[in-house]
């Protein structure tokens, strides 16, 4: 076929193709990808046990580490949400539990959850494990800051459970940690533990900026020949966009955290104004608690699209494979994660429309968030898109998908409610609050997780999971986590407050104790239901099936190793070339329905593929 | 079954659950009716678009469900589509904020006429002050509370010597009379929050902030702090009993005010010194 393209101009690229060694063949100019400008990484190979699974160099090993160690944490949020259930649904059963150990575990489900459990998820187990193999790369460009990176991570995860031990017990200031009540009596673990905590999330935030430089400049130096950024896989463009978010918005916590650290050891008063306890004035005088809420959502608005993006990016990878179809509108998409990055920084005030900050910020601050509302409607559009003339399988990885499409659709639309300013003044600090994050920021990206989970294990393990577990997983955990939250949105507009240890009384109230009883169940029944895909796992690594290479018939090159499960450098002797983006999946005219990144445009002359 | 079938009977449970559910807003005693309207919009506007998404994804799932040979269509892009379901979003978001922010303009803009309210909060309380005769709070100051200053009152300034005491949780409001809240606290974050009147504020140590509303409906309702203060926030109520004109007066006339309570202290000082010498 070649035969008929060759030309005396596809000779041009030749000379330089020898030069980096890739290929001494003749290949039409259709075929010609820009020769790399750089020699090769040289690797660091493991010598010892030690260094090829505990203090391990290598991208891949890390970030399976970074996942056990986040899903570890996970598993402390998630059995301090059950204890906060059993306290809300069945108060008579926790009689061991007081008002300061609910609030210790508010503080540390919350805490786990959003920065310990999906930050160091997303980013340090998917961005570590498939950057590299994603973008064509042998490992990511500084491997020894990577693992210590890692190593980082693990001491902060330490520090962190270590101040379940200590005297006075973990913080229960709630995951905010809004002085001045942090660090006064009167909130449990206001001393040894609320220092803990501040001192672990600055040894995240250290470790993380370690694992954020090489996620950003591996995407954009170490990229393979012709993977331009527009070829990129959309789980690579959502991982970078937040890793770009992070490097930006972890400094303000950062800071919070030392400023408040100051005021707790030094009586600084970068956040402590004249304060009156117990019939005496403290030492403080002048600071201003609303400062550190400006700070914290500073990063804490960026963050929740720092869970976000990944999974935006990792879902519309998987629809696009599993329903064989293009991703719909690849370009709004990548522009749409970008877009979703840079307003991510303009709206942190929505979370303070009743903290007392100057009302008028409020016109600009809904403004804003409502504007954001736009890309993120057009990447649901195109999700649903992409499944729409599609050839959908529906398989366990897809069942996540559209779970994910339902829960994060749901989720979002109530985020317009509290977008919208004046709506926010009733339902803010309500239980509508606690359904909304949850099911947008919790259920959502956990679906995705778990999709990522069963799609990409057969890659990581060589096995493939079983589907029948699989599936009882699925329906378990989305029909439950979709009747913990839906219902609980009334509660919210019932009146009720989140952080209440207890009802009391109020009529409204003692309206809401039957669905409480029935969330607290639901509860029970989906966190235990997270033990199938444990038990899963370790079926499949003792019994399970081989996975053949490349077992969805996908595209991007990290089904393209040259062993399964890919061994360190990833690509054997020769990286490959891409020539196309990872979405050529049922091109008319080609035999199978999906091109591999790798295919030359010679190798498939007579498809109708859009040139990407 | 078939997934598409328990994903729409999801859709449909939760249209059902939200017409007939028992859980919703408790009655409104306050001008705010706008924005219980607005959220009433933004579930027609909202839980529409939810509805449509998920039944178009579940009309994919059964209608494209994978068959061996069959080729799913191969269009990358669509840039008509892409700009039609851009502005139709937009103008859809802007017909929510719109209201969203003219109801806002509302609540920041108090109206000329509204009593002010001093609540005072601390872990686990609340007290409230209203104008004297002047119709003017005095200034005060956390470093001057005592025993006989509850409110931390400037001694010297004028306005605050008929300032009126209500050392109790609970405050009496005049009925279909705009009222402005002055919250602060003197020690964390707090916030007093009453669902039937659906508005809420920080209170804030170091600082005063505020926020208003017209009560129109007598009665007593119960007050929460809606701002996570400490091992007591759950447990730190209060109340507002709402009356007419003539039992909100013949209320106010019973109350101290701040001249009285010094005078009250200054007396006990003196009978105290008294019998000290006895």
């Amino acid at each position: 076929m070649s035969d008929e393209y060759d030309n005396n101009k596809s000779y041009q690229a030749q000379s330089s193709e020898v030069m980096d060694g890739s290929t001494g063949s003749v290949s039409p100019d259709i075929d010609y990808v820009r020769p790399s400008e750089v020699g090769e990484q040289e690797l660091y190979h493991p010598h010892s046990f030690i260094e090829k699974w505990v203090f391990c160099q290598d991208a891949k090993v890390i970030g399976v580490q970074y996942f056990l160690t986040a899903v570890f944490t996970g598993v402390v949020g998630l059995i301090l949400s059950w204890l906060m259930r059993l306290q809300l649904g069945f108060p008579e059963l926790a009689g061991f539990m007081t008002a300061e150990h609910y609030y210790q575990f508010v503080t540390m489900h919350g805490m786990i959850m959003v920065v310990y459990f999906l930050t160091a998820l997303f980013l340090g187990g998917f961005g570590n494990y498939l950057i590299p193999l994603m973008v064509g790369a042998r490992d990511m460009v500084f491997p020894y800051v990577n693992m210590l990176s890692f190593w980082m991570f693990f001491v902060a995860v330490a520090v962190l459970m270590a101040s379940f031990f200590v005297p006075g017990g973990p913080t229960g200031a709630g995951w905010t940690l809004y002085p001045p009540q942090t660090i006064l009596e009167g909130t449990p673990g206001a001393g040894m533990g609320i220092l803990l905590m501040l001192i672990s999330l600055s040894l995240f935030v250290i470790g993380f900026t370690m694992g954020g430089l090489n996620y950003m400049i591996t995407i954009l130096q170490a990229r393979t020949r012709g993977m331009t950024l527009m070829r990129m896989p959309l789980t690579v463009w959502g991982i970078f966009t937040a890793t770009v978010l992070a490097m930006l918005a972890f400094p303000a916590l950062l800071v919070s955290a030392i400023m408040m650290t100051l005021d707790k050891v030094l009586q600084t008063s970068f956040f402590m104004p004249t304060i009156l306890k117990a019939g005496e004035v403290l030492e403080y005088g002048g600071g201003s608690p609303i400062l550190f809420q400006h700070l914290f959502w500073f990063f804490g608005h960026p963050e929740v699209y720092i869970v976000a993006l990944p999974a935006f990016g990792i879902v519309s990878d998987l629809i696009s494979v599993h329903a064989r179809k293009n991703i719909f509108g690849y370009r709004m998409m990548v522009w749409a994660i970008v877009g979703i990055g840079a307003l991510s920084f303009f709206v942190w005030a929505h979370h303070m429309y009743v903290s007392g900050m100057n009302p008028w910020f409020g016109f600009f601050f809904a403004t804003t968030t409502l504007i954001i509302a736009v890309p993120t409607a057009m990447k649901v559009y195109n999700w649903i898109l992409t499944l729409w003339r599609g050839n959908i399988r529906i398989n366990v990885v897809m069942l996540w998908c559209l779970g994910f499409i339902v829960t994060f659709v749901n989720g979002g639309i109530t985020g317009i409610f509290l977008g919208n300013v004046s709506v926010d003044v009733p339902l803010s600090d309500t239980y509508f609050v606690i359904a909304h994050f949850h099911m947008v920021m919790g259920i959502a990206p956990l679906m995705v997780i778990m999709g990522a989970v069963y799609h990409w294990f057969p890659l990581v393990a060589g096995k493939m999971l079983d589907e029948g577990l699989g599936k009882w997983h699925f329906w378990i955990t989305f029909l439950g986590a979709y009747s913990i939250y839906f219902p609980m949105h009334y509660l919210g507009f019932i009146g009720v407050p989140r952080r209440y240890f207890e009802m009391y009384d109020s009529p409204y109230m003692t309206s809401a104790v039957g669905m409480n009883e029935f969330i607290s169940i639901a509860a029970f029944i989906v966190g235990a239901a997270q033990f199938i895909l444990i038990f899963n796992i370790i079926k499949t690594l003792k019994t399970g099936k081989k996975a053949e290479q490349n077992p969805w018939k996908a595209n991007s090159l990290e089904w393209y190793t040259s062993t399964v499960p890919p061994e360190h450098g990833n690509f054997g002797d020769r990286l490959p070339v891409v020539h196309r983006w990872p979405y050529d999946f049922s091109v008319p005219g080609a035999k199978e329905d999906y091109i591999p990144q790798t295919t030359a445009p010679s190798e498939v002359i007579h498809t109708e593929v859009e040139k990407t | 079954m078939h997934a598409g079938i328990i994903f729409l009977l999801v859709i449909i449970g939760s249209i059902l659950f939200h017409i007939f559910t028992p859980w919703y807003w408790t009655d409104i005693a306050s001008n705010w009716k706008g924005m219980d309207d607005t959220i009433t919009l933004t579930f027609w506007v909202g839980g529409g678009v939810f509805v449509a998404v998920c039944l178009f994804m579940i009309y994919c799932v059964f209608r494209y469900q994978h068959k061996e040979g069959r080729r799913a269509e191969y269009k990358p892009e669509d840039k008509k589509l892409e700009k039609i379901l851009t502005w139709a979003t937009t103008l859809g978001v802007a017909a929510l904020l719109a209201p969203g922010l003219i109801i806002w303009n509302q609540y920041v803009n108090v109206p000329k006429n509204a009593i002010e309210v001093d609540v005072m909060a601390w872990q686990w309380g609340w007290q409230y002050r209203l104008p004297g005769k002047d119709g003017k709070l005095g200034t005060t100051q956390v470093r001057n509370i005592a025993d006989n200053n509850p409110f931390g009152i400037n001694p010297d300034d004028p306005f605050g010597k008929d300032d009126i005491m209500v050392e109790s949780d609970v405050i009496n409001l005049e009925n279909n009379r705009p009222v402005k809240i002055l919250l602060r606290s003197v020690d964390v974050l707090h916030n007093w929050y009453v669902p039937q009147f659906r508005a809420k504020m920080d209170a804030v140590p170091g600082t005063v902030t505020f926020y208003w509303f017209e009560p129109n409906k007598v009665g007593e309702y119960e007050v929460l702090c809606a701002e996570y203060c400490g091992v007591g926030h759950y447990a730190m109520r209060g109340g507002v009993e709402v009356q007419d004109k003539a039992d909100y007066e013949a209320w106010l006339g019973e109350q101290e005010t701040f001249e009285q309570l010094s005078a009250r202290y200054e007396k006990l000082n003196v009978d105290g010194n008294k019998l000290a010498k006895k």
